[in-house]
């Protein structure tokens, strides 16, 4: 577990930084009086593919906001090729996530500027190539992603599964370290699901990346990941690989791998007591 | 009593909030000029998308405005016998006022809400985190052209708001009602002067132009993220300038005419 390794990736264990590209130590992060991280630990390993699971609300995307210093948290560290994302100034933090690539859940794509202009957007912002290998690339990358012949099309004419595939392709197109998926099998039908599930792979071994999956679909994640952490009360409560995790004797995680409606994450949200509700509301 | 004085002493800290984000961010728009204006092609779109497209209801609420002035211009001047000022009467009220407040009232109507709204979702959409995400900075990106495009967009309809005015004070004063249209052009050649009306007119729907196009900027910018949210950045924009416009106006006016 993440939290075994503490003290072989602290400032002691320099050596593992090469073997991960993200490091996260004692994260701590509250929204409002409600703690969602609290003193959470863990490894991103490079070149894999490291699944980050949890229950609804657990802030697994507020993780990856962390990750690329989106928002702040309130304590502990979060070390990108060993520097901390949470002590960096703007310009630095801009440089790291040109190495970085993220999927978004609706894809984040420009709605005002076709597919072909949405993923040569990143090169056109950040370079100065020529037209004619701006073309390559978001060809390249297009087709990578099987969607070569939709370059004309405009981002309202892509269904869920087409919009998250052009936004792998600019995700890809700077050709980053590392990618960060965030739910990215969220309201997908089967076949365009397979097809991400697929890609995701294929992307991360085929291009050398590191990519972490944020989701809660435990069966796709299973197929692909190398390294799943499940999150719960802030804290990682499992990792290992996913049949390690379906190994777990753990309640929290047997209930969330096998899908169970209530256990140590309650079915009901908390309340008064039923009756003693009911009972007021007709005495009233 | 306590819970009222808790209110007020809330909204004033909310308001104070707010005033502060609202210089902040005019502050990262300024610093996002000089880079904004090397690229003059994002620039010229927003020209466009806030000037050309509000051409339609800037001419006709012009052209209305103009000839309304005529017919009421024309039946005061009347019972003086001074229908020959016409020209210099309809062209004072729009080159010095009505051009520069009620274009900009329009502005913020037509365009104003457009940029509230088209920044405000692509906020809820993600595109702006999408883009902070690529290490583009949305403000340099996408705020501070639309900022720059408005704020060119506004003298300019304010002149064309003029200039269709006095066609439709023409059109009702001279066409319909009778007035010479000699003593209707060269009155208001003689009496409308470059610097105190013009240039006085020009300056006005410059400032009214930063201040529509920052508050739109801004309202979008730091909207809620839901539809709800959008909503009311949109409203915000057009009330918030609406108040501003003539709340400059007034104090733009005395420090020109220099008597209060």
């Amino acid at each position: 577990m993440a939290e075994d390794s503490t003290t072989e990736t602290g400032p002691a264990g320099r050596g593992r930084r090469d073997e991960n590209i993200a490091i996260i130590r004692d994260l701590a992060y509250s929204r409002g009086h409600r703690k969602i991280f609290d003193g959470l630990n863990l490894d991103i390993p490079r070149g894999r593919v490291t699944a980050i699971m949890g229950p609804s609300g657990t802030g697994k995307t507020t993780l990856l906001r962390l990750m690329t210093g989106q928002i702040l948290p309130d304590q502990g560290s979060i070390l990108m090729e060993g520097r901390d994302v949470c002590r960096m100034r703007r310009k630095e933090l801009y440089e790291t996530r040109k190495r970085i690539g993220m999927l978004f859940q609706n894809g984040a794509l420009l709605t005002d500027i076709n597919v072909y202009e949405n993923v040569a957007f990143p090169l056109r912002e950040h370079t100065r190539l020529p037209e004619r290998l701006v073309r390559h690339i978001v060809l390249t990358k297009l087709h990578a992603v099987g969607l070569r012949g939709a370059a004309e099309l405009m981002p309202a004419e892509l269904s869920g599964g087409m919009a998250r595939r052009v936004a792998l392709a600019r995700a890809i197109a700077m050709d980053p370290d590392l990618i960060l998926y965030d739910e990215p099998f969220v309201g997908l039908d089967p076949i365009s699901m397979g097809v991400i599930v697929r890609l995701i792979r294929r992307m991360n071994d085929a291009l050398g990346l590191t990519s972490v999956v944020v989701s809660h679909d435990v069966e796709e994640i299973s197929s692909i990941a190398d390294r799943t952490y499940l999150l719960s009360d802030g804290k990682v409560v499992a990792s290992g690989s996913p049949e390690d995790l379906q190994e777990n004797c753990s309640a929290v995680v047997m209930q969330f791998m096998n899908g169970m409606a209530d256990g140590p994450v309650p079915f009901h949200y908390p309340a008064p007591d039923y009756s003693d509700q009911l009972l007021r509301r007709e005495q009233e | 009593m306590r819970r009222v004085l808790l209110d007020t002493v809330y909204a004033v800290q909310e308001w104070l909030e707010t005033f502060g984000a609202s210089q902040i961010f005019l502050m990262r728009v300024l610093a996002g000029c000089p880079r904004a204006l090397l690229r003059p092609g994002l620039i010229v779109r927003q020209v466009y998308a806030s000037g050309v497209l509000s051409l339609a209801i800037i001419g006709i609420s012009g052209l209305f405005v103009g000839m309304v002035l005529a017919l009421q211009g024309y039946n005061s001047l009347e019972r003086f016998g001074a229908t020959e000022s016409l020209g210099v009467v309809a062209a004072l009220a729009l080159v010095r006022e009505l051009g520069p407040v009620v274009t900009a009232l329009l502005f913020a109507g037509r365009a104003g809400t457009a940029l509230a709204s088209e920044i405000g979702l692509m906020r809820a959409t993600d595109q702006l985190s999408g883009m902070e995400m690529m290490a583009v900075d949305p403000v340099t990106r996408v705020v501070v052209p639309r900022f720059i495009g408005g704020i060119i967009s506004m003298p300019l309809l304010a002149a064309i708001f003029s200039a269709m005015g006095i066609l439709g004070a023409w059109l009702v004063g001279v066409v319909l009602l009778g007035v010479d249209e000699g003593s209707f052009w060269s009155s208001m050649r003689e009496q409308v002067d470059y610097k105190d009306d013009v240039l006085s007119g020009v300056l006005k729907s410059f400032v009214f132009g930063i201040a529509a196009s920052l508050l739109a900027v801004f309202e979008g910018y730091n909207s809620i993220p839901t539809a709800e949210g959008v909503s009311r950045a949109t409203t915000r924009t057009v009330v918030l300038t609406a108040l501003s416009v003539l709340i400059l106006n007034f104090m733009l006016t005395a420090v020109l005419i220099g008597e209060v």
